[in-house]
């Protein structure tokens, strides 16, 4: 047993290989060039280069080859260097696993130790039984002669109850002592093996970087090789060159890949025998071993012995049961025994073991197979052969590259390895993948949730050609900030389907809250906050509190998002429209007139433009707001307005529509607007840059959870979908109408997001370097939205009807086709959370140069030396301390200190700054200071 | 008074009965030829050749301008202050105001917070009465909002003649109010026909910025007008405005500083807004740059809230404004105090009293500023006054006088040149220069913020209650002698079109029938509702969903839990629990399209 399982390190390491044989490999392998000696070959270009009858192409030509193949011999000195020390390392390694195995024999030899001591010790209750059973029947022959009566056998019966228990107690004792130390040196031992595989896993990466270079670098070398092809022995020897590099570099990862392998299949093997279950390996196989003693509640379900059986008497129905332990054992060993179902149990123990330790198929199906399921985890290789790609700046025509998640190559005629996947995109657009930038997938919502959860939701993103979500972490009032963090990373974590960022929203303002924004934003990769100005009581932040959060925000380098709405009056509107008995979802938009929003926005943007802090306004929904944001961008404030999928699309006349739920599905606030126009209008602000970012707040509930507001429209919970629509949304209202191009098409939907985030340009953007996600956008196909088909979870679709132009044709998300030809094919958890680093550029540029000019200085005076009237500092009797200032700020007068100075200059006068002060400009005639009563003031 | 015969003939005092003849009279709508009678302090006859009684004065105006008296919307006088009070009291400011050819005011009444308001008004009425030496009125600022405030604004309304109130967004924790309050302030304003006066700026970002001014160290008058940006006003007006219009009340921006702040003005009502805007004579007349005078003392004279805009060029665009009729009405709200009042303030900006002078100077300041013929001889030989041409004289007497005597409902008995008004009447000199100056104002103060000034135009003879106070540049007024006004609610010139509204705005609700569909669970979580009753409605309204919740729950049980006891179902259609939220799942019922068991539709 123990045998099997030390995992065959030696297959691995010999065929590392097989699959990724670059072109170059193959070349090798064609021309029998198994090794070259760079210095010959540059004697060689020497002697070529001293024959003076070259023409001077090819002179130069070789003065590139030499120079390429001394860098080529570089590398290779590099290479061999890191390949020796891996080597190395690898061999410390085996050392460390030889040493663990051994540790493991020890342990499992223990183990064996303490089975055999249970075994005697189960031996000997068996011998005390029999002694007893005799002993009894021992009794009955003497004493009585005759079976005992009824009373007497209740007595033995629970005589021997009472021993059984004992016992059993006994060896459940005996069994937790030598489980748990066993628990504490598997513990030892997993931490050990965790680190081994760390420490690889950073040589893996190591490796992997240098791989990464000498391709890229080969690249360029193949080039360089290409040109001088016609000298021929020089070519051949070049590219032999570069193929040795790239043997020798693919040996090196192969065999520190294999050797990961090796290690990470030792500890998925080892895991299920230690560490069965950790927090619960108690007990429960020890159940097996009962025997006569086990009548623990539940305990027959996972066996078949049968008690009755064993009752006094029956002596002979121990025979199953040491059959049974054995292959109790049988089945422990290479598993958890409670992966075992009773019914399938000794048959297929050692089937089920192979299939949860994946160390059987390795050994079996050797080291091909590994290759494949490393490639098929990590590097996909993509080609999109032909399209036009569409950046926010510009359009060209051009192949596009990416391995690992990532755009490796733009270009003609790109040399990429052989075995990539392509896609011909027959000079269709690519773009890159959008970014939702504001969404609630997955949010409760007083006691439930929404429906659309994050694999729903973002299933329905890039289906849209949405690669990426901003998600809201909404924390209760009173709530810690980073718990509601960790608790919306866990969920996106588990099932995005697509890379995810988090904004957070501050929900109450205290100072543990500043220093968790702080750690937010320092630590934890959000750098933008949504504060409430609406949801009276609830959410909503005092104009105070306003400004105390975004001075803090500006000083961090943070976004401040806004919900704009003034909350106060919504509430009075809200209670007068109850009142006047409308409680259907009309009543929602007529207690939320435009109006209340864009005077939030304009509070908004005052109180930002007075703390110089950026300002991001979420759900721009009218007209009247988006006006007041365009006119604060042309007084040069630093402002954002986000119209989302809903106002862009969509219009508030549906609240007034005869079927409640539907009424009820369109409630969002701000409200949708009534005024038919606004979807256009937005449109074109959107196109002129007056509005920059669009987002979705897509927050979908249920008919029923909206139904919870059917008796009154303020307990109808918020929130439309759209996050699907959004691209092609904009798309056919702008694009096609001729608003705005594709580029401008590309900045709204995706690159503007990026920017703000400070993500720019790993998304947002198609470069070499940037992340993979890209979308093939297909301007010409026509769907019509609808419920039936979308991908939310949700039963009404607000677009419901709508027939929309474009949308994209193949979606590429983390370099893996996520949708290609109208077919989805989505891996729930792969999302990636990416921090998103504070001062953005776009935002914070601006801000800088303004923060350095707007320092205040005051008018350097003398004191004031006239007389003084008295006054009360209490106004009548109210207890409010001061007329303008806090409390705190009040300098009491104090008759002690007197401001007097026989001295016309008193010290405490500020430095004098004269030059730098605003001078009055000359514009009114004020003559003269009034009949120059000097006594009034002393001028310094 | 009116036991006074003609014959006793000592015009200055007694006189009743005037004759102005030869005056080309000025109303807001036109002017004409006349001669003018009046009698017992009431306009009696208009016209040419009049047939008056013997023993007339006679004055004699070859042909000079002659208007209704102006109407200052807005003044402080005698105003208490932690203590002190403004130096200008009923008397000193009144006359002053007749020297300058305003021959009414309206006072602010401003009651402690937590004081009653009719109290308050009371001691104003008295204080008025003892020692004001024209017609006055009185506006009342709520200071607090609670719950017996609306009955004492209704008393002042019915009993009192008042019909308009002060709010303020600005003096955090004394006299500001939440937006809350404001909505119900204008909820009564608007039911009682009275006119909500708000003095617009954002108190929160001002408290915050005045800490960050003092601890950058800035102590002086200049952080005054540095912690009180002209954003902030404007943004306070937007919401006044907002809250306004959603209420359906009547608006009127006291003291408009800035540009931005009457720009949102002027917008509000392009939308068709009832918002009335009034400049007074500080912006009209000066900026904001000597805040950063290095005189500490006249630096502090400027101090009023909202402050002077920095930027010189506010006060022309705010006459435009006003020429136009963007704004409408022009007041001084004159509240002086004495340098050593000022000086409380001296280390610390916040603690200066607010206030400027402008009573005496409105009207000519609106007058040299932008008013008068275009005279271009004269221009010619005075090219240092600024005679734009920007107004008529009808314009003129509509923003000094006629368009207050409208919003506040005083119209036409002041504010026009009519048989049956008030004889306030000011016989204008277009061509009078005059130079402002503190030594020669009628005034209580020190200094004077338009020292230096050269203002052209000026009063002549001012009629008070049809009786000569100036003549000859002598004031005779008499103490005491000022009338309360009162003003009636339902200003016509206000009020048409908010009636209008009012009918139509009324708001309906859609008929549908029940939601009979499923309807998800909702867990009040204890930790929700601890913070706050409601999530978004009234506690009131809340509760009352909380007991229908909690009856529902009790039918159930303790908790909306699933109960496998008591089955729901039940194979007739109708559930006995229907009332009961069934578990949601996804996609519960069918949808879109069509399903007609969603909804019954009405």
């Amino acid at each position: 047993e123990r045998e099997r399982k030390s995992p065959p390190f030696n297959h691995l390491r010999m065929h590392p290989f097989s699959e990724g044989v670059s072109a170059l490999q193959i070349y090798c392998m064609k021309e029998g060039v198994k090794d070259v000696c760079i210095p010959d070959l540059i004697k060689l270009l020497d002697i070529l280069g001293d024959n003076g009858n070259l023409r001077n192409e090819e002179q130069v030509a070789i003065i590139q080859a030499s120079t390429v193949l001394s860098l080529a011999e570089k590398w290779i000195q590099q290479i061999e260097g890191t390949e020796a020390s891996l080597h190395q390392k690898m061999m410390d390694l085996e050392i460390e696993m030889e040493m663990f195995c051994k540790q493991k024999g020890y342990l499992e030899e223990e183990l064996d130790y303490r089975k055999q001591a249970l075994d005697q010790a189960y031996m000997q209750i068996q011998e005390l039984e029999a002694t007893l059973y005799n002993a009894l029947q021992q009794d009955k022959v003497i004493k009585y002669g005759e079976p005992l009566d009824e009373l007497q056998k209740d007595e033995l019966r629970t005589a021997v109850e009472k021993l059984r228990r004992q016992m059993l107690r006994k060896s459940r004792e005996y069994d937790c002592q030598i489980l748990q130390e066993r628990m504490e040196l598997l513990h030892q031992a997993h931490q050990r093996i965790r680190d081994l595989e760390d420490k690889t896993e950073i040589q893996r990466r190591q490796i992997k970087d240098l791989e990464e270079k000498v391709v890229c670098q080969l690249g360029d070398l193949v080039c360089d090789c290409s040109v001088i092809y016609f000298l021929d022995d020089c070519g051949t020897m070049c590219v032999a060159v570069a193929a040795r590099v790239i043997t020798s570099v693919t040996a090196v990862s192969g065999s520190t890949m294999a050797e990961r392998r090796g290690n990470w299949d030792k500890a998925e093997d080892d895991l299920p025998v230690y560490l069965a279950r950790p927090g619960t390996a108690d007990q429960v196989p020890r159940q097996k071993y009962g025997g006569l003693f086990c009548n623990i509640e539940g305990a027959f379900e996972s066996k078949t012995i049968d008690f009755d059986a064993l009752s006094v008497g029956q002596r002979g129905s121990r025979t199953p049961r040491t059959a049974r332990r054995e292959t109790g054992q049988e089945a422990r060993s290479p598993d958890s025994d409670r992966k075992i179902s009773p019914v399938e149990e000794s048959p297929t123990a050692s089937k089920q073991g192979g299939k949860h330790s994946p160390r059987v198929e390795f050994s079996t199906n050797g080291s091909i197979e590994v290759l494949q399921n490393l490639g098929d985890e990590k590097s996909e290789r993509l080609l999109v052969k032909g399209g036009r790609i569409v950046n926010d700046d510009q359009s060209f025509h051009a192949d596009i590259y990416m391995e690992d998640g990532i755009i490796k190559q733009i270009g003609d005629n790109l040399i990429v390895p052989g075995g990539v996947k392509t896609i011909e995109a027959n000079g269709k657009m690519v773009i890159p993948g959008g970014i939702d930038i504001h969404t609630h997938f997955q949010m409760p919502y007083r006691g439930t949730t929404t429906v659309d959860d994050f694999a729903q939701g973002s299933k329905a993103a890039l289906a849209g050609g949405t690669t990426m979500i901003v998600d809201h972490v909404i924390p209760d009032p009173g709530c810690s900030l980073m718990e509601a963090y960790d608790q919306w990373r866990q969920w996106a974590d588990e099932k995005s389907c697509c890379d995810y960022a988090l904004h957070v929203d501050i929900t109450h303002w205290n100072d543990s809250v500043k220093q968790e924004v702080e750690s937010l934003i320092k630590e934890k990769g959000v750098n933008s906050f949504q504060v409430y100005m609406a949801y009276k009581d609830y959410y909503q932040m005092s104009n105070s509190e306003l400004y105390d959060i975004f001075s803090f925000l500006a000083e961090r380098g943070g976004i401040a998002e806004v919900h704009a709405e003034n909350g106060e009056i919504i509430a009075e509107e809200q209670a007068r429209m109850l009142q006047m008995g409308i409680t259907g979802p009309e009543g929602h938009v007529l207690s939320r007139p435009e109006e209340l929003e864009a005077e939030a926005v304009f509070r908004a943007i005052t109180i930002a433009s007075q703390t110089n802090c950026p300002l991001y306004v979420t759900r721009v929904m009218s007209k009247s707001a988006a006006d007041i944001i365009s006119q604060a961008r042309k007084r040069g404030n630093v402002v954002f307005g986000e119209p989302i999928t809903a106002s862009l699309g969509t219009d508030g006349t549906h609240y007034w529509s005869k079927n409640w739920a539907k009424a009820a599905s369109f409630v969002t606030s701000p409200p949708l607007s009534p005024d038919p126009t606004t979807p256009d209008y937005l449109n074109t602000m959107l196109s002129s840059g007056d509005l920059s970012v669009t987002g979705s707040a897509h927050c979908t509930f249920s008919v029923a959870q909206k139904a919870i507001g059917k008796d009154d429209f303020t307990q109808i919970p918020e929130g439309v979908n759209g996050v699907e629509e959004r691209m092609s949304l904009i798309w056919d209202k702008a694009v096609t109408t001729g608003k705005m191009d594709e580029n401008m098409f590309v900045a709204v939907t995706s690159t503007n997001a990026a920017k703000i985030l400070n993500l720019y340009p790993r998304k947002g953007r198609i470069a070499v370097g940037s992340d993979a996600d890209l979308v093939i956008w297909d301007t010409d196909s026509i769907r019509t939205i609808t419920a039936k088909t979308h991908n939310s979870a949700a039963e009404y679709n607000i677009f419901e009807g709508m027939e929309l132009r474009g949308a994209p044709q193949a979606v590429i998300c983390q370099g893996k086709i996520v949708v290609e030809e109208g077919t989805l094919h989505v891996v729930s958890g792969v999302g990636r959370f990416i921090p998103c680093s504070a001062f953005p550029d776009f935002a914070y540029k601006r801000i800088k140069a303004r923060k350095q000019l707007a320092v205040l200085r005051a008018v350097p005076r003398g004191m004031y030396d006239g007389p003084v009237s008295e006054f009360s500092m209490s106004r009548g009797g109210t207890p409010s301390a001061s007329a303008r200032t806090s409390p705190t700020k009040q300098p009491s007068r104090n008759l002690h200190h007197s401001g007097f100075s026989l001295a016309g200059n008193p010290a405490q006068c500020g430095p004098t700054i004269p030059d730098d002060i605003p001078i009055r400009p000359a514009g009114r005639r004020i003559v003269v200071p009034p009949g120059g009563r000097s006594n009034i003031t002393s001028l310094s | 008074m009116s036991g006074y015969q003609g014959k006793k003939n000592i015009p200055r005092i007694t006189s009743d009965r005037l004759l102005v003849k030869g005056a080309k009279i000025v109303n807001d709508d036109q002017s004409f030829l006349a001669d003018i009678y009046m009698e017992d302090g009431v306009i009696k006859q208009i016209g040419d050749n009049l047939i008056v009684p013997g023993g007339v004065k006679i004055i004699e105006a070859h042909g000079r301008m002659v208007m209704p008296g102006g109407i200052d919307v807005h003044t402080r006088f005698q105003m208490p202050d932690r203590g002190m009070v403004s130096a200008d009291d009923f008397y000193q400011g009144t006359k002053a105001a007749l020297a300058g050819g305003t021959t009414m005011i309206i006072d602010h009444v401003v009651p402690e917070p937590g004081v009653s308001l009719v109290a308050a008004f009371k001691q104003w009425r008295e204080w008025a009465d003892s020692k004001s030496c024209c017609d006055y009125s009185l506006h009342v600022d709520i200071t607090s909002w609670n719950t017996g405030t609306q009955e004492e604004m209704e008393t002042l309304v019915k009993d009192h003649g008042v019909n308009s109130f002060l709010v303020y967004l600005a003096y955090k924790d004394v006299f500001q109010l939440s937006d809350s309050q404001i909505y119900e302030v204008l909820s009564v304003i608007r039911d009682l026909g009275a006119i909500a006066q708000v003095h617009a700026e954002n108190g929160d970002i001002i408290a915050e910025e005045q800490r960050r001014i003092l601890e950058l160290g800035i102590t002086g008058p200049e952080g005054h007008v540095l912690s009180r940006p002209e954003e902030v006003e404007a943004e306070a007006v937007n919401r006044a405005v907002t809250i306004a219009n959603q209420t359906n009340c009547p608006l009127y921006i006291t003291k408009v500083m800035s540009k931005s702040a009457a720009d949102v003005i002027a917008l509000a009502r392009k939308k068709g807004a009832v918002v009335y805007g009034e400049p007074i004579s500080a912006s009209l007349g000066t900026d904001g740059t000597h805040y950063w005078s290095k005189n500490w003392a006249k630096a502090a004279s400027y101090v009023t809230s909202p402050p002077l805009s920095p930027d010189p060029t506010t006060p022309d665009y705010l006459n435009s404004l006003l020429s136009c009729g963007d704004l409408q009405v022009t007041g001084s709200a004159h509240c002086t105090f004495q340098t050593s009042q000022r000086a409380i303030g001296k280390d610390d900006f916040t603690l200066i009293p607010e206030g400027t002078n402008g009573t005496e100077e409105r009207m000519s300041l609106i007058w040299g500023q932008m008013c008068g013929e275009f005279d271009l001889t004269h221009f010619t030989q005075n090219p240092k006054i600024p005679v734009t041409g920007k107004m008529d004289e009808n314009q003129f007497v509509a923003v000094t006088s006629t368009n207050a005597a409208k919003i506040f409902n005083v119209f036409p008995r002041k504010g026009r040149i009519a048989v049956g008004s008030d004889a306030d009447l000011v016989l204008w000199d277009p061509d009078m220069t005059k130079i402002i100056s503190a030594k020669t104002h009628n005034l209580a103060v020190e200094y004077n913020i338009f020292e230096g000034i050269e203002v052209r135009g000026g009063p002549v003879v001012v009629i008070s209650q049809g009786k000569i106070v100036l003549e000859e540049g002598s004031l005779h007024p008499t103490e005491g002698c000022g009338r309360y006004i009162s003003r009636k609610p339902f200003s016509d010139h206000v009020y048409k079109r908010i009636k209008a509204r009012s009918r139509l705005t009324e708001l309906r609700g859609v008929p549908r029938g029940h939601y009979d569909g499923p309807v998800c669970e909702v867990t009040v979580t204890p930790k929700m509702m601890s913070t706050v009753s409601s999530v978004k409605t009234s506690p009131a309204k809340q509760q009352q969903q909380q007991q229908q919740q909690q009856q529902q729950q009790q039918q159930v049980g303790p908790q909306p839990v699933r109960n496998l006891h008591q089955s729901s179902f039940s194979l007739s259609g109708a559930q006995t629990d229907d009332n009961i939220p069934r578990r949601s799942t996804q996609r519960i019922v069918a949808p879109p399209g069509g399903k007609a068991n969603i909804t019954n539709l009405g």
